[in-house]
């Protein structure tokens, strides 16, 4: 039995952390072969094959392949398709935009966001904002997945699978790169930091959003936003945090003037050690937190800050 | 351009979610339904491009349980011009998954002819995020998932994405499908003349079988639990106390 794998490559640069926690959550499935697609995918597909566990990477370099462009993407995976029983991948916006359409087109079904394997065919994935866990077993010949990384480790490095290059499928020609909006950032990844401080609408402006980013700095962390704050455009849309952004199992994550609804709780619950700083001694998210402060986070973030 | 919205009859967002004792899934019975949130985004949208004169019409499909017409009212409130229920579960805890969901709208996009599909992102109560693309790939259309922006141009559509570095901007040509983000728009609300003038617009009722689809799922649902709950934690009185919270936890 055999798993491919596509791994997440940005710009022709492998997302290492994402790819190395999807090849954990592959192993119990079979021999896992890494597809490296993009304009320039060949340095992604070296750094693909030392990821321990990986028994062979495909290269495939095209102009239609950049950008992930679902379309032309998912045409390629088809054309691979023949050789493997499960098809998948982290579950990364790329691949959330792509993998759908693959599985259509190989009529099955696509499971998403899976958190744990029970068996080839079993998986088990978070429903209702992870208000429940469902376990579901798959009757489709071919299974496409995308994996939850927060809840794998990241497989180690040290292989040194072989590397073979595969062409392009034909491009449908359907879509078009403009451009895209990245910030540069020198904080680490959201998804894969130790240590995420995230900010909520309390924090009240852009300018005052500042406290977050200032505590997350003093604390080698990522920032996070919720879904309000983002709205409010105190923090940019890849900051937020829960069901319907990123989803992240930090060791530490502190959560300063969010209220916790369900919606956010969906993306942080996880992980290790949650703080919560709010004025409200009602708030929800007291009740996931290991450690709560009832403060105004005026007062209180600038002190932590200070005194860690 | 006639655009079609499917919308999806799902558990209000504000609903505290129970699991069944026996474990075969989420309790719905006697439980607030409403349209999912992403769709009353895309509704909105639709009825926006209608208002610009980039639409003629505007056509809301809800495929489900009988009780997704009030879905498809809603809809049909808040300004679309029509409504397709297409019946295929009798039961509300029966989900029809995406596969077989996508399937149907794409024999209804073979009759109707739109020239834009406006789905939501995701169901917020299966999270497949899945239906959008896979009725694009069954249709062999572009697609331009998590959209905060659109802006639709004669065939083609600017739209620009939210994806996990950023924002991503493509254009696609249409026939297309997007799929929809929590920041493209605020729905409006229905207001109480136009839920009156909604009871009379049509509303076709057809079932699955009538499409040729076998909605039969490809997943079955071994059990559905609750997850995992944390041990409860406790409130420190002052930073310095929660500093050293955290350094006796080797946090810091
Ligand atoms: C379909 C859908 C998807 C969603 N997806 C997401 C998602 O992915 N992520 C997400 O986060 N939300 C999501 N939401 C939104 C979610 O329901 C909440 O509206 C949102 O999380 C609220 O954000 P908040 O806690 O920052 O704001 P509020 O709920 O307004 O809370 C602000 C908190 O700040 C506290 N506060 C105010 N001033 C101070 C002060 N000076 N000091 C200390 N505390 C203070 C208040 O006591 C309050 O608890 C979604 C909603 C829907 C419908
Ligand atoms: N049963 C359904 N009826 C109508 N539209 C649906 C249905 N299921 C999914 N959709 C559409 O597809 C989107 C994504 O749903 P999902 O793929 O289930 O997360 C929804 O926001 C709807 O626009």
């Amino acid at each position: 039995m055999a798993v491919l794998l596509l791994a997440e490559v940005n710009n022709g640069e492998l997302a290492l952390d994402a790819t190395a926690k999807a090849v954990t959550a592959s192993k119990a499935l079979g021999d896992v072969t890494v597809l490296a697609a993009g304009a320039s995918a060949a340095a992604a597909g070296e750094a693909a094959a030392k990821i321990d566990g990986v028994a062979k990477v495909l290269v495939a370099e095209d102009a239609s392949l950049g950008h992930r462009l679902a379309e032309s993407t998912a045409a390629l995976i088809v054309s691979l398709a023949g050789d493997y029983e499960h098809i998948v991948a982290p579950a990364t916006t790329d691949a959330k935009n792509v993998m759908p359409r693959v599985a259509a087109l190989l009529d099955v079904m696509v499971i998403s966001e899976a958190t744990d394997v029970v068996d080839a065919n079993t998986f088990v994935r978070p429903i209702y904002a992870g208000n429940a866990m469902q376990t579901v077993k798959s009757n489709d010949a071919k299974k496409v997945i995308t994996f939850r990384t927060s809840t794998f480790d990241a497989a180690g490095e040290g292989g040194s699978a072989s590397v073979e290059t595969v062409g392009a499928a034909a491009n449908p020609g359907l879509s078009e790169w403009v451009e895209d909006k990245v910030a540069e950032s020198d904080r680490p990844e959201l998804t894969s930091a130790g240590v995420v401080v995230s900010g909520g609408r309390g924090v009240g402006s852009e300018e005052d959003f500042a406290l977050i980013e200032k505590l997350a700095d003093k604390l080698g962390a990522a920032v996070g936003a919720s879904r309000a704050a983002v709205d409010s455009g105190y923090a940019p849309n890849d900051w937020q945090v829960g069901q319907t952004g990123k989803v992240v199992a930090p060791e530490l994550y502190i959560a300063v003037g969010i209220s916790g609804a369900i919606q956010h709780l969906a993306g942080m619950k996880d992980s290790k050690i949650i703080v919560a700083i709010n004025k409200d001694e009602e708030a929800p998210i007291f009740q996931v937190a290991d450690f709560g402060l009832v403060a105004d986070l005026f007062a209180a973030v600038p002190e932590l800050t200070d005194k860690l | 351009m006639k655009v079609l919205v499917p919308v999806k009859r799902v558990i209000d967002y504000n609903v505290k979610v129970r699991v069944k004792a026996d474990g075969s899934g989420v309790d719905l019975a006697n439980v607030k339904m409403s349209m999912n949130p992403f769709d009353e985004i895309a509704v909105e949208e639709a009825i926006r491009l209608k208002e610009a004169g980039k639409a003629e019409e505007v056509v809301a499909v809800s495929i489900g349980v009988k009780q997704a017409q009030e879905t498809l009212r809603t809809a049909l409130a808040m300004g679309a011009d029509r409504a397709i229920l297409v019946v295929a579960a009798d039961d509300v805890h029966t989900d029809v998954e995406p596969l077989a969901v996508a399937k149907i709208l794409a024999k209804i996009v073979e009759e109707e002819a739109p020239g834009l599909v406006l789905c939501g992102k995701q169901a917020i109560d299966n999270d497949m995020n899945a239906t959008g693309q896979m009725l694009s790939a069954l249709l062999g259309w572009s697609q331009a998932t998590f959209a905060s922006d659109v802006d639709i141009d004669g065939d083609t559509a600017v739209v620009t994405r939210e994806v996990d570095g950023g924002l991503q901007t493509i254009k696609v040509s249409t026939p297309t499908i997007i799929t929809v983000d929590l920041r493209l728009n605020e729905p409006r609300y229905a207001s109480l003349p136009n839920i009156m003038k909604a009871k009379k617009k049509p509303l076709d009722e057809k079932t699955a079988a009538d499409y040729g689809v076998d909605v039969s799922p490809r997943l079955e649902i071994v059990k559905t639990e609750e997850p995992a709950e944390r041990a409860a934690g406790i409130v420190v009185g002052s930073v310095d106390e929660l500093v050293a919270k955290l350094k006796e936890a080797g946090a810091v």
